[in-house]
């Protein structure tokens, strides 16, 4: 390839031909002079502009292990401490979760519910649609790692609160106790009270309360007996008829709703007595931890009706 | 070397008076009445601002006359955007650059910027002499009452622009004594420099070095096209144009001679607002505005002459064929856009009081209750379209047994353009043997005001 030549600019003659740069390769190969606007280049000496006085306001450049943080500044409040910073966009959204126009919405809309009786929000659309909302938020944060999103629970380990059974009772007024102060559940182990027969039959019992046939006669008699007898004990607790009592957070037996183990799950009877006998033999212990020194009185509030509101009941 | 960098070469557009001059001024009345003008229009609606046309932003909702726009009716912007995409195209390939033109905002305002300026500093003669002349007091008092004015005019254009978003007397009220919102502020701040900016400063640059659709509208041109032309055959003759002292003022003797009609005065060269000379023939920068046919149209009926030797036609008709205006590109464009126009009519007459939208709680699906029975829980989302308010009532049907639990709200009423959502719970104690999934469909039943048809939504009940 030949090094560029040069010769005289041409100016355009005729209409249509355009001004050339004057280089020329190869002989015959010539440049076009389409120069840019003026304007153009203004522009572009505008934008290198913009960008220095952007460079000198805002976090910009990185620089080891730190960054030039600009001259801006933002000011905002954390939990009424009053914060100031460089720019940055995560304090822009602390400050709008502060003092934003829809923060103050909310905060007020919240103290609105937080003040209304429960019958009220529980008959009131944009209310239950504010607490089904916001509350669910709360539960993702504190809820939601044990009773999972939902509030499904797992067998044995996290009541299920999606549904109509509660322990500890399904009113608002109960649930907010349950957040506030936490919840102790305690069944004693009967490993040492009950032989091997007398734990199969106090099962057979059990599983009869609940429905489910196929149980020996012999031996549910048996463990009717020892169940409603001073041996056992257990109507202390779960009543005469089986019906639990909330106080003590023990549970209702006579349905078919199992928290600790898994009887709608297992297949045969026997299977079935199995589970309940291990579980009268080992106990249960279990603890709620109390929220009211986490969480505010509204936020219990909109938490225990989103929780009341979830699988229905008392 | 030459510039790498090009100064504009300034363009001084003559006057002109003619046909297409009076349409332009027409044009241009009628759309700056209707920008300026409409957003103080009131108007009576049952329930909502009492303003004719508003874009309520943080509303969510756009008032049109009688018609409520909708987020979900997004579709309609869709459907109106492909009919201006598609009527630009129809109409360029038909008449050519007809909205840059007559109809373009920059063409407008570009029009009105002039106005301005020629009636401060004169016309082409006067405003050249001006620039050339040094700085004296009488040209920085003209300049500076020019670009003043124009600012005037441009903070008009961006207050106006503003008011369309907010209630325009109240808004206005509130700009001027400083209780605005910042974005009312900003945006017409904006657009009043932007405006200064395109129409007084930038002016024919917008069109040949900014603007998209000034570009690609040449791809829709064909040889049946109406363009502005210089009709050369006649302007040239066999030996070129000529001055009327060169070629003499006898048509008929000029044509004797083999001389064109053309008498070269430069008058639409003069007039033109790109600064093109439309005797080089068609050319990018041409928005068709035909300011050079009103000025030649001028000189011909001055000479007594016939006109049209600058004029609208077509290739084809240029070399003496026919212009053919139904072609295939034609229906292309035409009935794409009637369809689409149809379809957006019958969107529009279509409109649904209420929308509603079922969703199925899925964590969990499903729960067993204590009495044996199997619960699902969905989220209904209902939206009140209408000036009314609405009481509603939910309803399950289409699984026998399947009872609806809403807790303690048995109606819901919502306000006017108000949308709330709802916790429905439903219960069903399934026969042995039943399937895993069931059908179920929500009814969204109005019982006040009556006579509006239900809104039926199917979903569906898990079972295990």
């Amino acid at each position: 390839m030949n090094e560029p030549g040069h010769e005289q600019q041409s100016a355009p003659g005729k209409p249509g031909e355009v001004e050339t740069t004057g280089h020329v390769w190869d002989g015959d190969l010539r440049e076009y002079n389409n120069p840019l606007p003026r304007w153009w280049l203004w522009s572009f000496y505008a934008t290198v502009v913009f960008s220095l006085i952007y460079w000198l306001l805002y976090p910009a450049w990185p620089i080891a292990g730190t960054y030039t943080k600009g001259v801006a500044w933002i000011n905002y409040e954390v939990e009424g401490e009053p914060q100031r910073s460089h720019w940055n966009s995560r304090a822009l959204l602390l400050r709008d979760m502060q003092t934003g126009d829809a923060a103050v919405r909310q905060r007020e809309f919240l103290q609105v519910i937080a003040e209304a009786d429960h019958d009220t929000v529980l008959s009131d659309t944009d209310m239950l649609a504010f607490v089904n909302s916001y509350a669910r938020g709360i539960f993702g944060d504190f809820c939601a790692a044990c009773h999972q999103t939902g509030g499904a629970g797992i067998i044995g380990l996290y009541p299920n609160l999606a549904d109509d059974n509660w322990h500890w009772g399904g009113t608002i007024q109960a649930i907010e106790q349950t957040i506030t102060r936490g919840r102790m559940g305690y069944m004693p182990p009967y490993r040492e009270t009950f032989d091997d027969q007398q734990a199969d039959a106090v099962a057979a019992y059990v599983l009869s309360l609940a429905g489910h046939e196929g149980g020996d006669p012999e031996q549910v008699s048996l463990g009717g007996a020892i169940f409603q007898g001073y041996e056992g004990g257990c109507y202390a607790c779960h009543g005469r008829e089986g019906l639990g009592l909330k106080s003590q957070g023990a549970p209702n037996l006579t349905n078919d709703i199992w928290q600790n183990i898994d009887v709608t799950g297992a297949q045969s009877h026997a299977e079935r007595q199995a589970l309940v006998r291990d579980l009268i033999l080992r106990g249960v212990q279990r603890e709620m931890p109390a929220f009211g020194d986490r969480l505010s009185p509204a936020e219990i509030r909109v938490l225990a009706t989103y929780v009341h509101q979830l699988g229905g009941g008392l | 070397m030459s510039e790498q960098y090009q100064a504009r070469i300034p363009i001084y557009p003559r006057s002109v008076k003619g046909r297409f001059r009076n349409l332009k001024w027409a044009v241009l009345a009628l759309a700056y009445g209707v920008f300026f003008l409409l957003p103080w229009l009131r108007w009576e609606r049952a329930f909502g601002p009492d303003q004719a046309v508003l874009f309520d932003i943080p509303g969510r909702r756009f008032y049109l006359f009688d018609l409520l726009v909708h987020p979900q009716d997004i579709f309609w912007l869709a459907a109106v955007l492909i009919i201006l995409a598609l009527l630009l195209f129809m109409v360029t390939g038909l008449a050519g650059r007809v909205f840059c033109g007559y109809f373009c905002f920059q063409t407008l305002w570009t029009d009105v910027f002039m106005a301005i300026e020629r009636a401060i500093q004169g016309d082409r003669g006067a405003r050249m002499r001006l620039d050339r002349s040094g700085w004296t007091a009488g040209r920085l008092l003209k300049k500076g009452a020019t670009h003043a004015v124009w600012l005037g005019v441009a903070f008009l254009t961006g207050l106006t622009f503003t008011l369309y978003w907010a209630d325009a007397p109240a808004l206005a009220a509130a700009f001027f004594t400083g209780q605005a919102p910042f974005a009312a502020y900003a945006t017409t701040g904006l657009l009043t420099l932007t405006t200064w900016l395109l129409a007084g400063v930038l002016r024919e640059q917008v069109c040949t070095y900014m603007c998209p659709y000034a570009r690609f509208q040449s791809v829709m041109f064909d040889r049946d096209t109406l363009i502005i032309s210089y009709d050369r055959d006649r302007g040239e003759g066999t030996a070129g144009r000529a001055t009327l002292r060169g070629g003499g003022r006898d048509l008929a003797a000029r044509r004797e001679g083999g001389v064109g009609d053309c008498i070269d005065c430069d008058y639409c060269v003069q007039v033109c607002p790109v600064g093109i000379d439309i005797r080089d023939g068609l050319q990018y920068q041409c928005i068709h505005c035909a300011l050079c046919v009103d000025a030649c149209d001028a000189v011909m009926d001055r000479l007594k002459w016939p006109r049209g030797l600058v004029r609208y036609t077509s290739e084809h008709a240029l070399a003496g064929q026919r212009t053919r205006l139904l072609k295939p590109k034609t229906l292309g464009y035409g009935v794409p856009l009637l369809l689409i126009t149809l379809l957006l009519a019958w969107g529009v007459a279509h409109q649904a009081p209420l929308d509603a939208s079922v969703s199925q709680v899925r964590q969990p699906l499903f729960v067993r209750l204590s009495d044996g029975s199997i619960q699902n829980s969905y989220e209904i989302k209902v939206n009140n379209k209408t000036q009314y308010p609405m009481t509603l009532e939910v309803r399950v049907s289409g699984l026998d047994g399947a009872v609806l639990d809403m807790g303690r709200i048995e109606q819901v009423t919502l306000m006017p353009e108000h949308r709330t959502t709802l916790l429905a719970r439903v219960r069903y104690q399934a026969p042995p043997g039943a399937a895993r999934q069931q059908a179920l469909v929500f009814e969204l039943v109005p019982v006040m005001p009556e006579g509006l048809d239900p809104v039926l939504v199917g979903s569906q009940f898990i079972l295990r």
